[in-house]
């Protein structure tokens, strides 16, 4: 037993304070929503902005200070937890921002929104820094429990239910299925230390030059259960009806901050703790990131709801994410990274068009879209920018991450993967250039002008800015991400 | 008579889980999906503690790791039970097959 260190302690509560600030502020607006008897509008969601500012700043203030391990190496905050932690606050900031409308029009429980949205934020900042399965395990667990909830928010609307009731039952199949997983890796390994992981499955594959049946059991299992969490295929089952039900912002948020989370904790299993288990699941991955592109593309093109045809692209888009990580080198990790983050931006801007439509007319419909360039020039313009970005054509973000992606992939021979994606691409294009050509040139009439409220044009603005600005300036940033990316894969 | 070792758990758990996964795949009634929900918890549960007294008896590791679990379980059964309240207002029952309004 080692007599108490103040300094060590420090140290340690030093790293997590970004979660800490995060999660007693979040714990502020609960109680906040529960005394007040009835809660204006703006009151929470301000307070919530600036604990979600505040946690931002936090965040960056850390990783500048404090570099390191805590808590005997649990949780670790390097450079790819500043990346991440800044695209998951980044999510966090643009869903309080675009959800102030539609918080306006509940009428019980405005305050509780915002914090359960902070509370999953925990979750998701604790994900994106565990190193440690149990930890990273309950940070999972914390943030789509608040989703769950979320997702079932319209308490009045029959498709929220609906949403809430297929998040919950498949969200927890899945983190069973994870759980199992786990429990294997586990029993395989005997520790629960992604470092010492790592170590372990070198040794087991150099005792017996294989891996037994029970590691690649496990291997399946753990990626099942990241394969929910990120609604890639062939376990998307519930991400269009929950994104289909759920409010606007929460689908946005989840499309974009939930997944960006589940990206960083997919890097340091995958990439550090499964890393000498990488042949025995470098052709899986391969293999479901094919399947997420042709699945998610070819059934968007069917899609008559916007949010539905979002949910299916997001499906393909994950698809484009893990083509990055058949590389599995410092190439793969950093393009998995900048497309993290053109997602984000890109992503999040369309669902903010998307509630900014419907909070004027109340449709989601796509046939309801048409004209809208004659209502509204400027959303329209915003939306199929984003849309662009999403396909991935120049100057966009979108375009670079694509190309960075598929850089990586054909410099570790995966070339058929390659044309996969670059074939789905093209599919992609069709569905997101039909809405395009719905909103410029118009069949029939058109109704009246549509107008954008003063908090979602400030979303708008901002996602634009990062569309264009990581296009068209991406060098400064992908020196930053390829830095950390080299740290990860070192495992300093 | 031979002692109880580390596959016989091994072997239960993964009977749990087979049996979770089955329920949850023909149940239709939304209380009897969370219930296969959690055999299925309870099956990695009992893999754990089985790790964590056979692989590494001089830790605890497993043990802590399922005790957690079992709390995470707890409050994941909360919130779905909460919800499935709420679609009972909605439907007037918690059949799965009526809770449709979204396909494709």
């Amino acid at each position: 037993m080692s007599a108490f260190d103040l300094t060590k302690f420090y140290a340690d509560w030093q790293i997590i304070l970004p979660e800490c600030f995060l999660f007693v502020w979040a714990l502020f607006v609960l109680t906040l929503a529960t005394l007040g008897k009835k809660d204006e509008p703006g009151r929470s969601g301000t307070f919530a902005l600036w604990t979600i500012l505040g946690a931002l700043i936090t965040a960056v203030w850390v990783g500048v200070t404090a570099d390191g391990a805590a808590f005997g190496g649990t949780f670790v905050f390097d450079r790819l937890a500043v990346v991440f932690k800044e695209v998951v606050l980044g999510g966090v900031i643009l869903t309080a921002i675009s959800s102030i409308g539609t918080v306006g029009r509940l009428e019980v429980h405005r305050g509780e929104y915002y914090g359960l949205i902070l509370l999953s934020a925990v979750g998701m900042l604790l994900m994106v820094s565990a190193t440690e399965l149990l930890t990273l395990y309950i940070a999972i667990e914390l943030s789509t429990m608040g989703l769950y909830v979320l997702a079932a928010y319209h308490k009045g609307s029959r498709r929220s239910a609906e949403a809430g009731l297929k998040y919950v039952i498949l969200g927890g199949i899945s983190s069973a299925i994870l759980l199992y997983g786990v429990a294997w890796l586990y029993g395989l390994t005997g520790t629960t230390n992604l470092a010492a992981i790592k170590d372990a499955v070198m040794n087991i594959y150099m005792s017996t030059g294989g891996f037994p049946p029970a590691m690649t059991l496990a291997l399946i299992f753990v990626l099942a259960g990241f394969g929910f969490k990120l609604a890639l295929a062939p376990f998307h089952m519930w991400a269009p009806d929950v994104y289909e039900g759920a409010p606007t912002p929460i689908t946005a948020f989840l499309s974009v901050a939930s997944k960006a989370a589940a990206l960083a904790a997919f890097l340091r299993v995958f990439f550090v703790g499964l890393e000498s288990a990488a042949m025995a699941w470098t052709q899986m991955i391969a293999a479901l990131a094919a399947l997420g592109m042709i699945v998610g593309n070819v059934t968007a093109i069917v899609q008559t709801n916007i949010k539905r045809m979002l949910a299916y692209s997001s499906v393909a888009q994950i698809g484009y994410i893990l083509v990055g990580a058949v590389a599995r080198d410092t190439w793969g990790a950093t393009a998995i990274s900048f497309y993290t983050m053109a997602y984000l931006f890109a992503n999040m801007g369309a669902f903010i068009c998307v509630i900014a439509f419907s909070e004027r007319t109340g449709s989601d419909e796509i046939a309801d879209y048409n004209g809208l360039a004659a209502r509204s020039p400027v959303l329209a313009a915003f939306f199929a920018l984003f849309l662009l970005s999403l396909t991935g054509i120049p100057p966009t973000a979108g375009f670079l991450a694509k190309y960075y992606v598929f850089l990586a992939a054909v410099n570790a021979g995966y070339l058929w993967l390659v044309i996969v994606g670059l074939l789905t691409s093209v599919i992609a294009l069709y569905y997101y250039a039909t809405v395009i050509r719905k909103m410029y040139f118009p069949s029939g009439e058109t109704a009246s002008t549509i107008t954008v409220s003063k908090s979602l044009t400030l979303a708008l603005v901002i996602s634009t800015i990062g569309v264009l600005f990581f296009g068209v300036f991406p060098g400064p940033f992908v020196g930053w991400i390829q830095n950390a990316a080299q740290m990860l894969l070192a495992g300093k | 008579m031979p002692s109880i070792g580390l596959h016989h758990y091994l072997a239960l758990s993964a009977v749990v889980f087979c049996i979770g996964i089955y329920g949850m795949l023909t149940r239709r009634n939304a209380i009897g999906v969370l219930m296969s929900v959690e055999l299925m918890f309870n099956a990695a549960n009992i893999a754990l503690v089985a790790f964590g007294r056979f692989v590494t008896p001089q830790l605890v590791t497993g043990q802590v790791v399922a005790a957690f679990t079992i709390a995470v379980a707890a409050a994941e059964a909360t919130v779905a039970l909460a919800i499935v309240l709420l679609i009972y207002q909605h439907h007037r029952g918690i059949d799965v097959d009526r809770i449709n309004i979204m396909k494709w």
